[in-house]
């Protein structure tokens, strides 16, 4: 049978050949590991690489988004709700570090964070209780965003809302969250946001040298979010995703219930969106709701855009490049920036609706192959019929 | 709504369903025997598309009740109907184009159709073997590894065929299977259907007279939502009223 050499038909794939399925995934995570363990360390200032850092924060949320809006055609305008789930539970752990008797001697109640003592409470408020915990932190980083996801998307995927309809409820959640967060100044810190983090388990996490361990803590962490997409877009719920993407009522036909395909994915969109937070607020040493709003969400989306809303490594190339672009020219010239970006997004919807991801995998690599005559076998068969 | 049981696979006794007021499926019975392969065709807009639709759950039925070895399935949602042993397949090939045909026949593989499940789905020999039969029943063995959307209009239908296959059906619900076929693709068809037959119950709807005359052994006509005839072939195209019904008024 001529079929039984193809790649498809093997049984028990190896964990590390899923993970890296094809020579052309394992090259691009190597050289996105290069560039950013070794380049860029390299070559860029200690304030330029933690300004990159802080990009790789949203490239969290870009993953999550290539899963739920690339693959799963849920769109959410709304990611900034869960970056800011997992920004602001870092942000109360810290204040609460840097709130301690000694420092805040000199309010009303000492031993409270700063804005609550000017808010006139006089006790921590007991949803803040957990956060005197690091671990129980790192949990709630995880667990809010499983539990609001689930909670905020069950009922309108079970009742079939999906597309435009439900990606205007998540913008209308996070310009809630945003109204929430700036109305409870007490619990929250208003508008200003939660400010003088100064240390984390009594470190300094202001120092530069501090600052560059952060910023390798986020290129690990990231490749675990891309290792655990990948691992999830290789398997069959991947391949059921982009199913039902593609044709909803089919997939329905062949036995799956899908609301709880939706609520899965959108999750974890939302635990990536929200461990991306967690590290923003430590690497940038504050945390504001005006990071978290309707205007960021949709940044969001067009980093996505830009990288590729397939491919999770784009994702990560997007939000590094636009955010890059978006400094160096918001410094050279600050009024031309915002006609740039918009010119940015018009040419990557009309020209390439694939990314820079596109750019490789439908122009680049057929060249690239037939330049080094690597195997033919790869490139998609052409009509035969 | 009737609480009797039957020996049928499937008893479909008194269905209706009216869209704001029209009734498109009028008090309609049905009765399908394992094994059987049934033919229900129509003229246009007779309701028969609808009977399916309410069969697999698509439609929800305004009144009746749909029997599938005794258990009723109007109040079950779709993936619940599928997991009972019932498979459709749609008008138009709906098929997953960006897949190949080896990966659209597994999503069909009736296990690990929970999000933990397909997390842990691994594509043992029991998997590889049973597509492996399908593909070769729906002639697609050669084509394992192509991209659906390569594939002839035909090849796509076998494919959703086989899609349904896999799922390993009691009841096979086919709309319109043989509809941009061509003369040699509508005889493999006819001798596929005829295989699948023995092991399972199919109903078909099928606006091409000489296919259904190649397959069919029980026929029934509908017409404006009620059935106006049942029987053989040979029976129902000497039916009056069959005959008053296609030539028009």
């Amino acid at each position: 049978m001529k079929s039984q050499s193809t790649p498809t038909l093997t049984p028990n794939e190896g964990f590390l050949d899923k993970l890296l399925s094809g020579r052309s995934s394992f090259l691009s995570y190597s050289l996105l590991a290069l560039i950013l363990v070794v380049i860029l360390p390299l070559t860029l200032s200690e304030f330029r690489l933690n300004m990159c850092g802080k990009y790789l924060c949203y490239s969290f949320c870009c993953i999550g988004l290539v899963l739920c809006w690339g693959h799963a055609g849920i769109l959410s305008l709304g990611q900034g709700l869960y970056f800011g789930l997992g920004g602001y539970s870092m942000a109360m752990f810290l204040k609460l570090e840097a709130s301690d008797l000694e420092s805040t001697k000199i309010q009303t109640t000492p031993g409270i964070p700063d804005f609550m003592d000017w808010n006139q409470l006089t006790e921590l408020p007991w949803f803040w209780q957990p956060y005197h915990s690091f671990t129980l932190t790192l949990l709630l980083i995880i667990i809010l965003p499983i539990l609001l996801a689930t909670l905020l998307s069950f009922f309108y995927f079970k009742g079939r809302v999906t597309g435009v309809v439900f990606a205007i409820l998540t913008q209308s959640m996070v310009a809630c969250a945003w109204y929430f967060i700036v109305g409870n100044q007490g619990f929250f810190g208003g508008i200003n946001g939660m400010t003088d983090l100064k240390t984390l388990n009594g470190w300094d996490i202001r120092e530069p040298s501090s600052q560059k361990i952060l910023y390798f803590i986020t290129v690990a962490c990231l490749f675990g979010c891309l290792f655990f997409s990948k691992w999830i877009l290789n398997s069959r719920l991947g391949r059921v995703l982009s199913a039902q993407r593609d044709k909803e009522e089919r997939v329905r036909f062949s036995g799956y219930d899908l609301t709880a395909f939706r609520v899965f994915i959108f999750a974890v969109a939302g635990v990536l969106a929200s461990i991306g937070g967690a590290l923003f607020t430590l690497q940038v040493g504050f945390m504001s709701p005006n990071l978290i709003g309707v205007v960021p969400s949709i940044d969001l989306i067009i980093y996505t855009a830009v990288g590729g809303r397939l491919c999770i490594v784009g994702a990560v190339y997007g939000s590094l490049l636009v955010n890059t672009a978006r400094t160096l020219f918001s410094e050279a010239y600050p009024t031309l920036w915002v006609f740039i970006y918009g010119a940015l997004f018009i040419i990557i919807v009309l020209a390439l609706p694939k990314g820079i991801a596109g750019i490789w995998s439908d122009h680049l690599r057929v060249r690239v192959r037939s330049l080094l005559k690597l195997d033919k076998k790869d490139k998609p068969e052409k009509l035969t019929t | 709504m009737s609480n009797t049981n039957t020996d049928f696979l499937l008893a479909i006794e008194d269905l209706t369903v009216s869209f704001d007021g029209f009734k498109a499926v009028d008090s309609f019975n049905l009765y399908i025997d394992k094994g059987e392969l049934r033919v229900i065709i129509g003229p246009n807009g007779a309701g028969k598309t609808t009977v399916l639709d309410m069969i697999c759950g698509k439609t929800k039925s305004t009144q009746g009740s749909i029997k599938f070895k005794n258990k009723e399935l109007t109040k079950l949602r779709e993936h619940k109907i599928v997991r009972a042993g019932v498979g459709r397949k749609f008008q138009t090939p709906s098929i997953y184009e960006n897949l190949t045909v080896f990966e659209n026949l597994e999503i069909s593989y009736p296990w690990g159709r929970t999000v933990i499940g397909s997390l842990m789905f691994k594509r043992d020999q029991k998997v590889l073997d049973s597509i492996h039969k399908v593909a070769e029943q729906i002639y697609l063995i050669d084509d394992l590894d192509k991209q659906a959307e390569f594939l002839s209009h035909g090849q796509k239908q076998w494919l959703e065929i086989g899609m349904l296959l896999v799922q390993k059906p009691e009841l096979i619900l086919l709309d319109e299977p043989v509809a941009g076929m061509s003369v040699k693709e509508r005889e493999a068809t006819a001798a596929l259907l005829n295989e699948i037959v023995r092991d399972r119950a199919v109903i078909i709807i099928e606006h091409d007279m000489d296919f259904v005359a190649q397959i069919a052994k029980k026929v029934t006509v509908l017409h404006m939502g009620k059935i106006i005839a049942e029987g053989t072939m040979d029976q129902v195209q000497n039916n009056e009223k069959v005959k008053e019904v296609y030539l028009g008024h």
